[in-house]
């Protein structure tokens, strides 16, 4: 099994699709409670597995563009099949997900297993009749958006209107349509006419839910949120940046790196938006720019340990964040397998693992805890003795439910509510 | 616990500060963490563009770090040439802390102490009064030099220091523009031996200032100890030799 690269459940929470390093896609469905299996309601099993990217080579400037599967978005259901939007650094695919469970029999011209007949044994004409078979779970690739990147893509969002999305890179965000292929709209772009100047890039973008033409959101590595509307699909206008004045008495000179925006989401709403940055998970009113409403300290213990995390590199780590389904709680990836819940009613956070061994089938989770005072108590954890290898990147909320999907490096754990 | 298995650093965290002395010897100065992050930065620019495709962000976070400590360094000289007339004796109290790079910089902006620094003057000043005083006012002519060490040792104005930064800073986005083999070997090319020599000097100075063992701090909190002047001297040389190289480069 590869490292898993992204997760996203569609929009009613019974497919989820992870992308891995490998290039691959694997969507597991939820199964239907039946009679005969009453515990099996909430169970996610392998519904297909697909190689959506394949390595490449960039003849002209001579380097190998990864086959990592950095974004998935789902589309919202129009008919049976299922269609999802994966990338990879340079290429969009667009992805048909359809079953087959019935097979045409009584061809004329070919044999039940495909070979042709000769064509003097045909004497009589016969309508071919649909058979069932095992189901059979298909995915053809419909559309490729290539070549509209120079940098490497890190975002892609639907817009409400399902027939566009935008695509980000580093430095430049484009708008497609579904349909079209051969061409794309650069909407935003912020590469300075001198790469010397270079201070920023855009390290995450999103579609407000439902305000069509209006807004959407990127981000910054230092520490800004812009929004951004349009009136025409050319005119693409700033309307609002979402930034916190920085508080001198904490600045380090870390602190641009920390202040860094790994990741955007609005909420289901549409009223608040929340950013992630290697400390911290913040909630926006998109009616207020200058702070944020809410601020939830993810993992506050590694601020003192900052220059080693630099040196080690892990304080690039790009975690994600995400909203239930109500907007009420919001979850984090953090060090150690570990992974934070924040209710935004009660401020109450937990910490929960994402192992093997804290992990058995219906068990239930139990809370961790760091230690950060000098006395360690039982079960509680020093910052010293954390993992810094297993990081929590990537984790989804089921859209109505409390199911939650979280990558573990290369496993994928599920956990669900308990139902009593 | 790290990914590469190293050592924690000294002023990362843990306290095992006694106080007085002992404490003194254990906490690398302000400048010195600020030169090692400064160095560690520089390494992992240069090894960033040693890829044939660099991430970009994290390129951008790096040298925007970079950028930082340049100007302060730049700011910061101004300010202790200030503070080295005014304030003679460094209280020792302030010397508690073992994360200065994490601090507040307030406290240095305010030009009111520079813990490591101002136990570094007082040990020089006490037992090497001519030597210090006559360099510290020699620095003081120079417009704005970057710390301490920059005082002593360099005898370039910071224009040349911010052009260097910025020569270098310029090189590696322009690899980052283009990033066919042929530039990158241009660039290599270009400041060959130098490239190496440097590279050498950062890992030597790397090695030299590693946080855990603190060694070159105890040079220059024991001046009564003739052998480790002699260290610093050395010291004094490498750093020397690695200026006159951004110099030429």
């Amino acid at each position: 099994a590869d490292i898993i690269s992204t997760v996203e459940f569609n929009y009613t929470g019974d497919l989820l699709a992870t992308g891995d390093k490998g290039g691959r896609v694997v969507i597991f469905q939820r199964e239907q409670e039946t009679k005969s299996r009453p515990l099996s309601r909430g169970e996610y099993n392998v519904y297909s597995t697909f190689q959506s990217h394949e390595p490449e080579f960039d003849y002209l400037k001579s380097l190998e563009i990864e086959e990592k599967i950095n974004k998935i978005r789902w589309l919202p259901q129009q008919n049976a099949a299922h269609f999802l939007l994966s990338t990879n650094d340079k290429t969009i695919k667009l992805w048909k997900i359809s079953e087959r469970d019935k097979r045409a029999e009584g061809y004329n011209l070919k044999d039940e297993d495909g070979r042709l007949r000769e064509p003097f044994r045909v004497t009589e004409l016969r309508v071919p009749t649909l058979k069932p078979m095992d189901l059979m779970v298909e995915a053809s690739p419909r559309r490729t958006f290539a070549n509209a990147h120079t940098y490497h893509i890190n975002s892609i969002s639907v817009n409400s209107d399902y027939a566009t999305y935008l695509s980000a890179d580093d430095l430049r965000i484009n708008l497609w349509h579904l349909e079209v292929t051969n061409r794309s709209f650069n909407i935003v772009d912020i590469k300075p006419a001198n790469m010397e100047e270079l201070t920023e890039v855009i390290t995450a973008a999103e579609f407000h839910p439902h305000l069509i033409d209006l807004k959407f959101s990127s981000t910054a590595n230092i520490g800004s949120c812009k929004s951004w509307r349009w009136f025409h699909v050319e005119l693409c206008v700033l309307s609002a940046v979402f930034e916190e004045p920085e508080d001198p008495s904490s600045r380090s000179f870390f602190s641009e790196i920390i202040s860094s925006i790994s990741d955007v989401k609005f909420s289901h709403s549409g009223r608040y938006m929340m950013t992630r940055d290697y400390l911290s998970v913040k909630v926006w009113d998109l009616n207020m720019e200058n702070r944020p409403v809410e601020t939830y300290q993810v993992h506050e213990y590694l601020r003192s340990k900052l220059c080693s995390l630099y040196e080690n590199d892990c304080i690039f780590d790009k975690f994600e964040c995400c909203w239930n389904g109500p907007d009420s709680t919001i979850m984090t990836g953090s060090y150690n397998n570990f992974f934070r819940t924040f209710e935004r009613n009660t401020h109450r956070d937990t910490t929960l693992e994402a192992s093997r061994e804290s992990s058995k089938p219906r068990a239930i989770l139990k809370p961790r805890k760091v230690c950060t005072t000098g006395k360690r108590k039982k079960d509680e954890i020093t910052v010293d003795s954390l993992d810094f290898n297993k990081k929590i990147l990537h984790t989804a909320w089921h859209p109505s439910e409390n199911i939650i999907a979280v990558a573990a490096t290369n496993n994928l754990y599920l956990f669900q509510e308990k139902v009593n | 616990m790290f990914v590469r298995g190293l050592k924690r650093k000294c002023f990362d965290g843990e306290e095992d500060i006694e106080g007085t002395l002992a404490g003194i010897k254990a906490i690398p100065s302000y400048n010195l963490q600020r030169q090692s992050l400064l160095d560690m930065s520089l390494v992992k620019l240069q090894l960033c563009h040693m890829l044939v495709e660099p991430n970009l962000c994290r390129s951008v976070l790096i040298a925007n770090t970079v950028r930082q400590i340049q100007e302060e360094m730049t700011q910061d000289g101004t300010w202790q040439m200030i503070n080295t007339q005014s304030t003679g004796q460094a209280s020792l109290d302030r010397l508690v802390s073992t994360d200065i790079l994490c601090r507040s910089s307030r406290d240095q902006a305010e030009g009111k102490h520079v813990p490591g620094y101002g136990t570094f003057s007082k040990d020089f000043e006490s037992d090497q009064a001519q030597d210090s005083s006559e360099t510290m006012s020699t620095a003081s002519s120079v417009q704005a030099p970057r710390n301490l060490q920059s005082n002593m040792w360099e005898m370039e104005t910071p224009q040349e220091n911010k052009g260097n930064f910025q020569k270098s800073l310029d090189q590696i986005f322009e690899t980052l523009e283009n990033k066919s083999p042929n530039s990158v070997e241009d660039l290599f090319s270009e400041v060959d031996n130098s490239y190496y020599d440097l590279d050498t000097m950062l890992t030597g100075m790397m090695s030299n200032t590693k946080m855990g063992h603190c060694d070159s701090l105890e040079t220059f909190s024991s001046p009564t100890n003739t052998a480790s002047n002699s260290n610093c001297k050395s010291d004094l040389n490498d750093l020397d030799h690695i200026v006159e190289i951004l110099v030429e480069s």
